[in-house]
């Protein structure tokens, strides 16, 4: 049985414990509403950046001249796997679910004998992955420094996996990233770069407008893939940002909850214990009395 | 026929602008262009340059590079990969502007050598940055040495 002292200094140990979640808490819910303006701000841009993709997508189609980015090396042996994460732990399972389903996706493309090659983007993601595929890392993208995720940040990534490309490192790219639901879900998700997914062609038909290109669509395309990818990726970082900060201020409230309830149990068990005592005590004063 | 159409003008980071205009001048891959309400529709991908809005309040300028406008009879879509109220446009933006032009053509210039085709594009798009500067009365500073 723990002594009085003991049990004091627990309570103290556990309070100021309690104290340094609490304000994790509120610091991740400031940020949290930043990091969900940045999103909703980048949201417009997003979508109809990939409304006119799926028009002009829709016109080229599949034919010869479509560059590489939409239509594949017509290989599909090297797939890139960006994961991207914070930098930061203390933020519940936000890490480790973006890891898990990136080791999931590695687990299966190895299986089926194709190469795998791996950039992180956030220390986190770096540790969480190096134990069992280190050999697969090809370049770590530090983030540490940024504090708001810019767009110049966002295609300095691109331009990096752009390279690669070029260069023919890889055939199929994939992004890793955490998409902000609400504070309490966020959902891991997968989502291809490279070649460009380009959903929505039946909607983008429907609208039946008949589009001039200037200059022409090969040209315009070839412009915009490159800056598809910065926009995948920028999106995915924002998203990111704020399902970072959800996740670590609902982490943060469990966290500071449990406290309390230790709190609760500990001051209980101090009152019994000292109780005790007191009764003891008393029952020796009697005793002594009772003897003479 | 509808005197105004619905312009907006998107960077990656936020909405600048949308507003109702009654014309919009747009600087084209191609040349620059005037968009009136009910346009035939139209994609085309910018050059740098000037965006001038008319609206019913009056006259608005922004500064793009990169990017694309999509132009429909209701509405015009301006996506810029970075736009700045022309006025807030300060001579640091515009050497970072152009310092991004003249690595870009460098880069070029290194890796096709024997390719004219690159070099050219990047040589365009300095030269359009430089262009664009005199418009808004901005000295370029850093001027490329001529390769």
């Amino acid at each position: 049985m723990p002594s009085l002292k003991d049990l004091k200094n627990r309570i103290e140990s556990v309070k100021s414990t309690r104290k340094i979640t609490k304000a994790m808490q509120m610091v991740a819910a400031a940020k949290l509403r930043r990091a969900q303006d940045a999103a909703e701000m980048a949201r417009p841009y997003a979508e109809r950046f990939n409304a006119v993709m799926a028009k002009l997508a829709a016109s080229v189609g599949d034919s010869e001249s479509a560059p590489k980015l939409l239509r594949g090396t017509g290989s599909d042996q090297t797939h890139l796997l960006v994961v991207m994460t914070a930098e930061r732990g203390l933020c519940g399972g936000f890490n480790g679910n973006i890891a898990k389903l990136a080791r999931a996706e590695i687990e299966k493309l190895k299986a089926a004998g194709k190469t795998v090659k791996v950039i992180t983007v956030g220390k986190k993601g770096r540790d969480a992955l190096k134990r069992d595929h280190s050999d697969l890392f090809v370049d770590h993208v530090d983030m540490s420094d940024v504090r708001n995720v810019g767009y110049a940040d966002a295609q300095a990534v691109a331009a990096n996996i752009l390279d690669r490309f070029e260069a023919e490192e890889f055939d199929v790219a994939k992004i890793f990233f955490s998409r902000f639901e609400n504070v309490v879900s966020q959902i891991p998700t997968m989502q291809q770069v490279i070649p460009a997914d380009v959903g929505g062609d039946e909607q983008a038909q429907d609208d039946g407008a008949f589009y001039d290109f200037e200059p022409g669509e090969d040209e315009i395309l070839r412009e915009l893939l490159p800056r598809a990818v910065a926009t995948a990726i920028f999106s995915g970082l924002l998203e990111n940002g704020a399902s970072e900060q959800g996740a670590r201020m609902s982490a943060m409230d469990n966290a500071t909850r449990n406290a309390g309830e230790m709190i609760d149990k500990l001051t209980i068990e101090y009152n019994r214990s000292r109780q005790a005592v007191i009764t003891n005590e008393l029952i020796e004063i009697i005793s002594g009395a009772e003897a003479l | 026929m509808a005197d105004t159409v619905q312009f907006d003008l998107v960077s990656p980071e936020r909405l600048l602008a949308s507003v109702e205009a009654r014309e919009v001048q747009i600087p084209g891959a191609e040349g620059d262009m005037t968009a009136l309400p009910d346009h035939a529709p139209l994609i085309t991908t910018l050059r740098p340059g000037v965006v001038t809005v008319t609206g019913a309040e009056g006259t608005q300028s922004y500064v793009v590079t990169g990017g694309f406008a999509e132009i429909n009879p209701e509405s015009i879509s301006v996506l810029a990969e970075r736009a700045i109220p022309r006025e807030e446009v300060t001579q640091e933006h515009f050497d970072e502007m152009i310092r991004e032009a003249n690595s870009r053509l460098e880069k070029a210039q290194d890796a096709y050598k024997n390719e004219p085709g690159p070099v050219d594009e990047a040589a365009k798009l300095l030269a359009d940055m430089v262009a664009m500067g005199d418009e808004i009365g901005l000295a370029t500073t850093s001027r490329a040495a001529a390769p």
